[in-house]
């Protein structure tokens, strides 16, 4: 027992954490939060070096509740670096807009608690109560621009359909539940492979756990509150939404049909694989006549979060599957590096009063602030998947395990709409270098430090992905499958 | 510390030196950035000169390889790996050729964001030198998309009225294709377990899916290259780009589409080669004539000069296809010599337009009279572009009518005897274009105080000239660079015919 709470420390220094931040908070004085955003930062820095002392171990813990491995120790590194720059992107935004609160910092780490709970689970419960623990915070970080009436509505319109969707996943639980007398997931794939299991109530219980999680990541068809909740919200809980958030989703997903529904394979494969379509081509399409950037790079992450689905059907073919995992886990990476720092320069670009959100107030960037500029280039550049990017070697990744697993139509739509995207992150370049204009920029050091070590890591990674990529597919094949 | 310092190193990666010190100049001293941007690309000429002193000619094999390496993804080990033949040499030499007579151009055409421009003008000379010398099919592919970034905005910041859509045009007309060359790549990679073009070449893929590959990396070329009916990017980009700009699009960016055919779909796909030969030669011969036609019908100097690409790289690609040693020889010269002749076209335009801000030939009239040297220069660039014996288009041009006749690949003499009209096509519109500018009354008030260029704009033309006459009088050293290498290619390429046959 005691080896189960030492597997599982990350996680409980967090949520441990956040619930001390809480009250911490009351004894710091208002106007000096930042005090508390940096216990935030102590906290998630001691969770990130024990999820790296204990990278590579491979055990379950509470009787299979929860699992330990690669996959999840991977994730939960991606999820704590989100969270750490989601403090630095908010530590002036609050103070700026006048939002600074405490509750900010706490909250986020109980969202990464809940995180790192999808990631770790094994159990169908241990999943939808990590799923809550994420959802419920982030509907109040939504809010918490009250009482702007964007944040209140994107608050509101995000609780309404993420309650909406947990009640999927209930059901979809409770219909696994009633065909395989299970919700270990291990269970299931043993009563599924013994077809022991009722095939009808597991496919639909399948089919609801995968509405809702497509509802968290913000698939086509499920995507209709992704720009306005992304919109309203405020920037930085918006940037950690659409790294942070859809990671979670994600590692629900992922860890949920390649664990537990591999047997059915044939039966969500393709139904995912049109997903995926649908996600590309609308998200890349919508997005070309997006004026206002938090709503372009909204549905641009509903387009990553196809491209990111791709790896799904992939890894239905058994050969391919840890190499599928790893790409998505690659890609989820990438793109975290690249939108966190697209996010940070819309932090730096947006006032008080709510300017500055138009693509066209990015004009004349280029000339007045180039250092600026040249990062959101690159970083649009990095999301279109031009090199030397990492958001090139990504696609580069995800699009030869898609083709390996012999779905070249899949692949040729991955392609094609990259080429649709181009479109409208090359507005944004345009807009920015071949316009004139007087653009609005804070000077804030977090801000400008975040951005540029993002930058930085979006051009290294480009060039020498080779570390990450061995991290990737260390964590691909150390997933644990039963 | 060799492998850092080898001299394809230096080549490719010299102008970031130049980029790093130009970040560190203040963005008001534009005269010393100039002078760094234009001594970064000389000292870059200067180390492909020692490239040239290397280089063994009489050697078909890939030289002064550089490989290490890289990076490790998905199972495969991709490599770091540079090296120069035959094939690549001439136009590595002429890129670093191109690139100060590009910068000393732009001495007072480009004022405003000095800074930011000889940036983009060094780092597009990183991207086009990596695409002619590397060997590893992931590397080239990063150099082939990074000379997009560059270019796109030397068109969409420095360029004419329509500068942001002629700039987007280009890059996702270009994008379109190479995107489907990656999935390519992929796919090669997948199937071979290699990215490195020599081990490809060892292997063999199978001809039934030769042709989609074939296909694939074709759609990226044509589109560069342009082949008609894929052009229609080309005038937009060439009529916005700045005058620097279009000389490097059309001296250099332009060839990395042929070299792409020569390098990748002949050797690695040989069998779908052979088989599409007629095909693309017959694409070519419309490309010539069609060009030519469009051609005379322009008013714009640029924009008929950028026409007169579309018809002269239809030689280019109906020589390559000939699959024959003089085709693919001629092709390879007339890349060279269409660099030399429409660069210098595109830097004529460009003095005029500085001086008149107008390209419109009706504009002008008798430039004779007030602007001789200016005249006399460009008579001998437009003969040099219709192909007059004793100036280079000529060697070139016969040379790939010679191999396209006897082609076997081609199977018809009709090919050439329809782009030989291309020929007398292009005597027609630039002797026309030289007529209505600069022969005739000089009847334009504007026209009568025009100054006759400086000594700048002449040191920017001569080296051009120098060129253009020695290939045309005496061509044999440049035959000599790549004869061995395309000898290797064709033996390949029979080998493919008769299985074919």
């Amino acid at each position: 027992m005691g080896g189960d709470f030492l597997a599982i420390l990350p996680l409980i220094v967090v949520a441990g954490w956040a619930s001390l931040l809480l009250l911490a908070d009351l004894f710091v004085p208002v106007g000096r939060k930042g005090i508390t955003g940096l216990l935030a930062s102590l906290g998630l820095l001691a969770a990130l070096g024990l999820t790296i002392a204990q990278f590579g171990a491979q055990r379950q813990a509470f009787g299979g509740m929860l699992l330990v491995d690669g996959y999840a120790a991977f994730l939960d590194v991606l999820f704590l670096f989100a969270g750490l720059f989601a403090i630095t992107l908010a530590h002036d935004y609050l103070r700026r807009m006048g939002l600074e609160r405490g509750e900010y910092y706490a909250l986020l780490l109980f969202v990464i608690s809940g995180m790192m709970m999808m990631a770790h689970a094994g159990d169908l419960i241990m999943l939808f109560i990590g799923l809550e623990t994420l959802s419920i915070p982030l509907y109040v970080m939504a809010g918490l621009a009250r009482p702007k009436p964007e944040s209140e509505e994107s608050a509101l319109k995000y609780f309404l359909l993420g309650a909406f969707a947990s009640s999927f996943e209930v059901y979809g639980i409770a219909l696994v539940f009633g065909a395989t007398s299970t919700t270990r997931l291990a269970g299931i794939v043993a009563a599924a492979q013994a077809s022991s299991a009722d095939s009808l109530l597991l496919v639909l219980g399948a089919v609801l756990i995968l509405v809702s999680l497509s509802f968290k990541v913000a698939v086509v068809p499920f995507h209709m509150w992704t720009p306005d909740v992304y919109q309203g919200a405020p920037t930085p809980v918006t940037a950690f939404m659409s790294v942070g958030a859809k990671a979670g989703g994600f590692a629900g997903l992922l860890r949920v049909f390649l664990l537990a529904f591999p047997v059915l394979a044939a039966s969500w494969a393709p139904a995912v694989l049109w997903v995926a379509v649908l996600t590309m081509v609308w998200g890349n399409v919508a997005a070309i006549v997006q004026s206002n950037i938090k709503r372009l790079l909204a549905y641009s992450s509903i387009a990553h979060a196809g491209y990111i689905l791709m790896a799904l059907p992939a890894a239905a073919d058994p050969r391919v599957s840890p190499m599928a995992v790893s790409a998505a886990l690659f890609y989820l990476f990438a793109y975290a590096i690249t939108n966190l720092g697209a996010w940070g320069v819309v932090v730096a670009l947006e006032s008080a009063d709510g300017k500055g959100l138009q693509v066209d107030d990015y004009a004349g960037l280029g000339t007045r602030h180039p250092w600026l500029a040249a990062a959101m280039a690159l970083f649009m550049l990095s999301l279109t998947g031009v090199p030397p990017s990492v958001g090139f070697v990504a696609k580069f990744y995800l699009f030869s395990t898609v083709l390996d697993s012999g779905l070249i139509g899949l692949a040729l739509v991955g392609v094609l709409t990259s080429l649709i995207s181009a479109a409208f992150y090359l507005r944004v370049v345009v807009v920015m270098y071949m316009r004139t204009g007087e653009p609005q920029v804070r000077r804030e050091g977090w801000l400008h430090a975040t951005v540029g070590l993002m930058a930085a890591a979006t051009l290294a990674l480009g060039l020498l992905p080779t570390p990450l990529y061995e991290l990737a597919a260390r964590a691909g094949l150390l997933t644990l499958t039963r | 510390m060799d492998l850092l310092f080898a001299t394809l190193n230096l080549v490719t990666f010299f102008p970031l030196v130049g980029v790093l010190v130009i970040l560190l100049i203040p963005r008001g001293a534009k005269n010393a950035l100039r002078w760094t941007a234009l001594l970064a690309s000389l000292a870059t000429f200067g180390f492909s000169l020692a490239m040239l002193g290397q280089f063994e000619a009489s050697n078909p094999a890939l030289q002064l390889v550089v490989r290490a390496p890289w990076i490790r993804l998905a199972g495969w080990t991709i490599e770091y790996h540079l090296g120069v033949d035959g094939l690549s040499i001439l136009l590595v030499l002429l890129t670093t050729l191109l690139m100060p007579i590009g910068i000393l151009s732009t001495w007072s055409a480009v004022e405003e964001r000095v800074k930011e421009f000889m940036v983009f003008f060094l780092l597009l000379e990183v991207g086009m030198v990596g695409v002619f010398l590397a060997l590893d099919l992931f590397l080239f592919y990063i150099f082939w998309e990074f000379t997009l970034v560059p270019m796109y905005f030397l068109i969409g910041i420095w360029g004419g009225t329509r500068r942001m859509y002629a700039a987007v045009k280009f890059f996702l007309y270009t994008m379109a294709g190479s995107i489907l060359m990656l999935l390519a790549i992929v796919w090669l990679g997948l199937d071979q377990g290699t990215f490195s073009v020599p081990a490809l070449l060892q292997g063999s893929i199978p001809a039934g899916t030769q042709i989609w590959l074939f296909l694939a990396f074709a759609a990226a070329f044509a589109i560069k290259v342009p082949m008609w009916p894929l052009h229609s990017w080309l005038p937009d980009a060439h009529v916005e780009a700045p005058t620097a700009g279009s000389v490097i699009l059309a001296g250099v960016l332009l060839k990395m589409g042929t070299y792409g055919f020569l390098r990748f779909n002949l050797p690695l796909f040989p069998v779908a080669a052979v088989k599409l030969a007629p095909w693309m030669a017959l694409l070519a011969v419309i490309g010539i004539l069609y060009g030519a036609a469009v051609s005379y019908a322009q008013r714009d100097v640029k924009k008929l000069v950028a026409y007169s690409s579309v018809s002269h790289l239809g030689f280019v690609m109906l020589g390559l296809f000939a699959l024959n040693p003089l085709g693919i020889q001629g092709g390879i010269l007339q890349m060279v010599n269409h660099g030399l002749s429409t660069g210098a076209l595109f830097l004529i335009v460009g003095m005029i337009y500085e001086r008149r801000h107008t390209r419109d030939v009706d504009a002008f009239g008798g430039l004779w009279k007030v602007m001789p040297v200016y005249a006399a220069l460009t008579l001998i660039v437009t003969l040099s572009s219709m192909g007059l014996p004793g100036l280079n288009g000529f060697v070139g041009e016969f040379t790939i009518l010679l191999g396209a006749f006897g082609s076997k690949a081609i199977g018809s003499p009709w090919f050439a005897g329809l782009s030989a009209l291309g020929v007398i096509l292009a005597a027609i519109y630039m002797l026309y274009m030289f007529q209505k500018m600069f022969l005739g009354p000089l009847d334009k008030d504007e026209n009568q105080k025009l100054k006759d260029l400086n000594a700048r704009e002449i040191v920017t033309l001569v080296p051009l000239l120098v060129f253009i006459f020695w290939i045309g009088v005496y061509p044999k050293p440049f035959f000599d660079l790549m004869t061995p290498a395309v000898e290797h290619l064709v033996t390949a390429l029979q080998t493919a015919a008769l299985a074919v046959h």
